[in-house]
């Protein structure tokens, strides 16, 4: 039976389940609310959410496990010795997978009786040849165990799918028929009820917490995977870059450090003064009529996505540099793309971000110590000076933390106007790269992913999930004890 | 007055006018005013590059919209589409395109007659393999013409008149992007196909018209950038973000819930605060390697889906969309609270029946803040597959719209701009125009919702 039709069937129980349960407890007081213990509407959702609840975590649970419990049996079926030299399980495993796709699409289709797409053996028929009929292409041809493998893996996927259609539905009518039969007016369905929503606001809550754990295990299990191919002294320490998916590939993070730290001072060189300024410019001195004009447009520049700034770095401002620095002008530069490019760029990027994060900061210091500073007689520049930006400073630095943690995350500008080569350069206007646009090119591609090549990108996402998560942490302790003071 | 004037100043002047601002105070002024200038020029030059990026994305992009063609009097001949005479859908499905692409050369070369331009290419084959005339002609007309026939076989035998896509280099030069001096290193066309085009553009043959394609088409290979379109992504990012609201509104909103209105204070509330903070300033590349890990790698789900798009950026905007409801959670005054539980609702009755609808309006207008940044972002799609996958095939259904490979805007223009054919440039920029078009009208309507329902307590 298809996913949607199960679903569709306990909500359809689940819905009915409202109609009985509120009835019958409505029913049980002879049809006058006043004498149940809840409004009606409780006895309804006290069924409702008994039939939905179990029966959809018992769906999403079996989803889950059963891919792996089939993936564990079938893998057994495979020797060793029938995985090729330059092949690994994973692959081999996914040739199952598709080759099992294909019969249920011969079948679908009928080219194929269910008998025979039980008992084909490679033997006596070309299985690819069948399959291409049906426009299922298969890059090679299907082994004896392959072929064995797959038909195993479609029989106990049907039956598991049979077995999770019957457990599902089990567990909902379980669900339903204690429900309706707890539905007497006596019975507290408000607090139940009241009980359970709390306890599903309670996981709603603590998915955060689970999304952190997915990210810090998936890095975690596939960078110890990593440092087991390649010793991690040689990937922190290592001043090459140079992958090639035949082996033999140095993978050194420091050059893709040095350009990411590169490009991110040159774009906080750019964004710190224009967006403090700004700030200090919009809070002081802007009358209202200008300020509700220029601040939404500059926050423009915040809601912008980032693949239109990689665009711009790449086809204008790359160009327009290249003029100017490039061979026709002071040739220091070889291509559009390069650290100074994708630098200037993010700088843009991050005025908006610098600018209303010193602006919330600025306007946080009390008026009362402006009003001292220029009651004394001080201009009001001295006074913003000596006095507001002193007292903002903690805040300001907390502000700059996070668009440098910004700057080091930001992948689509680097990816598009940085260039592609890791090198240690003290040149502005070289191609370099980063740890962010190293992820992307690792992982997209058609590697395998037990090479070392890309699971080199486990590695460099953990390291920068390390340093961003460090400099986050630290400016928000920066800006909440800065705000404390002066609450 | 008098008597100030002739007390010694602090600075022993004599004679100094206290009105005349002396050196020192002079300085301080030209201080004051040169910074209010910084100021100033900050300020001015954050505006100046918002235009400048706005500037360079309509002058770029607009392009796109616009695409050239021929107007041609195509003869349908019956001894080339349909030898037999029978109409048998299974015979003229046997014909190639390339018997189609005799029919146009010869329909352009009727026109070169008509017009009486004095061109080399009038000379040029009609049948065989290839012709001079081919490099003015897109990849694609023929088979259009084809599919054409094939949807309506009685076409066979008369003469339609028909619009056919020029090619993206004759496009290039009649929008500019392509010279005359460029085309000289051009392996393809010549400086005599360019006369042949002015020639048949002052005759009405050629002309630049808006492209509906570009907004509803779909992708097409690096040989044919004048057929690209944006539908498919466009649809594939449809499906994400619905995906997204499905799953990280009530999640959102059921989370905000619980931490604002029931959660005590205790170690465990403080962790899930601290986490949904940090997951806010998560580089979003992080997400996608979690997207990859779990969702593709784990769990098995199909590669490049809008499904699994859908769930990493869930992932992504949940802390935004939570920290959003929680601070309209946080403004609805607690004499709400305070009336409803007087009146003998339950806390929750209170939250759900009370609290909740006056922060409604809070909830959405972050919520479609939040879904706008996600239909901006690009990185975790890179990594769960969204990218070189030609989005050719218009999804069949729902289901497939959610689980078939796809890709999405911000994806689609990554794509493009990658290509090497500078006509795809001009695709990437037109696709920012749609993708910041839909931003905008996001942007806009969460402004109205604020403005009609926001209530000041």
């Amino acid at each position: 039976m298809p996913l949607l039709w199960l679903v569709l069937i306990v909500c359809a129980l689940a819905a009915a389940g409202y109609v009985i349960g509120r009835g019958r407890a409505l029913a049980g007081a002879g049809g006058d609310a006043r004498t149940l213990h809840s409004l009606p509407f409780y006895y309804g959702a006290h069924v409702v959410l008994l039939t939905l609840v179990p029966a959809l975590s018992v769906l999403v649970l079996w989803l889950l496990i059963q891919p792996m419990v089939i993936e564990g049996r079938v893998s057994g079926l495979i020797p060793d010795s029938a995985i090729p030299e330059s092949s690994t399980r994973d692959l081999v495993m996914s040739d199952v997978r598709r080759v099992a796709d294909g019969l249920d699409v011969a079948v679908a289709q009928g080219a194929m009786t269910p008998a025979e797409a039980r008992q084909m053996r490679s033997e006596f028929t070309d299985v690819r040849a069948r399959l291409g009929q049906v426009g299922v292409a298969l890059g090679a041809d299907v082994g004896p165990q392959l072929l064995r493998a797959a038909q195993r893996y479609r029989t106990l996927t049907g039956r598991g799918n049979l077995l999770k259609t019957g457990a599902v539905l089990l567990v909902a009518l379980a669900g339903f028929g204690l429900a309706v039969r707890r539905s007497r007016p006596e019975f507290r369905a408000r607090n139940v009820v009241e009980r359970a929503v709390r306890y599903l606001l309670i996981f709603a809550a603590t998915l955060a917490i689970l999304t952190t754990i997915g990210i810090v295990l998936s890095l975690v299990f596939n960078t110890i995977e990593f440092f087991r191919l390649y010793p991690a002294r040689d990937f922190f320490f290592g001043t090459v870059w140079s992958p090639s998916f035949g082996g033999g590939s140095q993978l050194g993070v420091l050059p893709l450090l040095w350009g990411t730290l590169y490009i991110s001072v040159i774009a906080l060189a750019v964004a710190v003064p224009i967006g403090l300024f700004a700030a200090v410019y919009l809070s002081e001195y802007a009358g209202s009529r200008t300020r509700a004009a220029a601040k939404p447009l500059l926050e423009m520049l915040a809601g912008i996505p980032t693949i239109v700034y990689g665009l711009f770095a790449l086809l204008t401002v790359g160009p327009l540099l290249m003029r100017v620095f490039g061979d026709g002008g002071l040739g220091w530069m070889q291509a559009g793309t390069a650290v100074m490019t994708a630098g200037l760029v993010m700088g843009i990027m991050l005025i908006p971000f610098v600018s209303s994060l010193s602006d919330d900061i600025i306007n946080a210091v009390p008026q009362s110590m402006r009003d001292g500073s220029l009651g004394l007689g001080a201009t009001k520049s001295e006074t913003v000076k000596q006095v507001v930006l002193p007292a903002a400073l903690p805040g300001i630095v907390g502000a700059i933390l996070l668009a440098a943690s910004r700057a080091i995350g930001e992948t689509m500008i680097v990816v598009l106007g940085a260039g592609a080569a890791a090198r240690l350069s003290t040149n502005p206007f070289d191609a370099m790269t980063t740890v962010t646009a190293k992820i992307v090119s690792q992982l997209t591609g058609d590697a395998d992913f037990a090479s070392p090549e890309a699971l080199v990108a486990f590695a460099l996402g953990m390291t920068l999930f390390v340093i961003t998560l460090g400099l986050n942490v630290f400016a928000l302790y920066i800006v909440r004890r800065y705000r404390e003071q002066y609450e | 007055m008098t008597d100030a004037a002739k007390t010694p100043t602090a600075r022993g002047a004599k004679g100094v006018s206290l009105l005349a601002p002396d050196a020192h105070t002079r300085k301080r002024n030209a201080a004051e005013a040169r910074f209010r200038i910084y100021g100033l020029v900050a300020v001015g030059i954050g505006l100046f590059f918002l235009v400048a990026l706005l500037s360079s994305i309509v002058m770029n992009g607009i392009g796109a919209f616009q695409q050239t063609g021929y107007r041609l009097q195509i003869e349908l001949r019956e001894d080339v589409l349909d030898k037999t005479g029978t109409r048998d859908i299974e015979n003229i499905k046997k014909v190639k395109t390339f018997a189609y692409a005799q029919l146009i050369r010869a329909a352009m070369l009727r026109e070169i007659e008509k017009a009486g331009i004095d061109t080399p290419l009038a000379q040029a084959k009609v049948t065989g393999f290839s012709s001079d005339l081919d490099p003015m002609m897109s990849d694609g007309a023929r088979a259009h013409l084809r599919d054409l026939v094939l949807a309506d076989p009685g076409l066979i035998g008369q003469t339609i008149e028909l619009r056919l896509l020029a090619s993206s280099r004759v496009d290039g030069y009649l929008k500019g992007r392509v010279s005359r001096d460029s085309i000289a290193r051009d392996k393809n066309l010549d400086t005599v196909h360019l006369d042949l085009v002015d020639a048949l553009r002052s005759v009405g043959v050629v002309n630049t018209a808006f492209n509906p394609a570009f907004i509803l088409g779909s992708d097409a290979s690096d040989a044919r950038p004048e057929q690209a379109g944006m539908g498919v992504a466009i649809l594939g990012s449809l499906f994400m973000m619905l995906v997204v609201l499905v799953l990280s509104l009530p999640i959102g909103v059921a989370s905000s819930i619980y931490l604002e209105e029931f959660a005590p204070k205790n170690r465990f509330t403080d962790l899930i605060e601290v986490n949904i903070s940090n997951l806010a300033a998560v580089p979003s590349i992080v997400f996608g390697i979690l997207g990859l890990a779990v969702f593709i790698q784990f769990m098995h789900l199909p590669q490049s889906a809008p499904l699994v798009g859908g769930l990493v950026l869930t992932l992504m905007t949940l802390p935004t969309i939570i920290i959003a409801t929680r601070a309209s959670l946080q403004s609805v005054p607690p004499s709400i609270r305070d009336a409803a539980l007087g009146v003998g609702a339950s806390k929750m009755q209170a939250v759900f029946h009370h609290v909740l609808p006056l922060a409604m309006p809070g909830i959405l207008t972050g919520t479609i803040i939040g879904l706008a940044q996600a239909l901006g972002e690009t990185a975790p799609l890179l990594l769960i597959g969204m990218v070189g996958y030609i989005a050719s095939n218009y999804p069949d259904g729902v289901a497939s719209g959610f689980l078939d490979p796809n890709s999405a805007m911000p994806a689609q223009i990554f794509e493009w701009a990658k290509r090497a054919d500078p006509a795809f440039y001009e695709r990437a920029w037109g696709g920012i125009i749609i993708l910041l078009v839909v931003l905008l009208s996001m942007n806009f309507i969460a402004i109205l919702l604020r403005r009609r329902f926001e209530r000041r307590w």
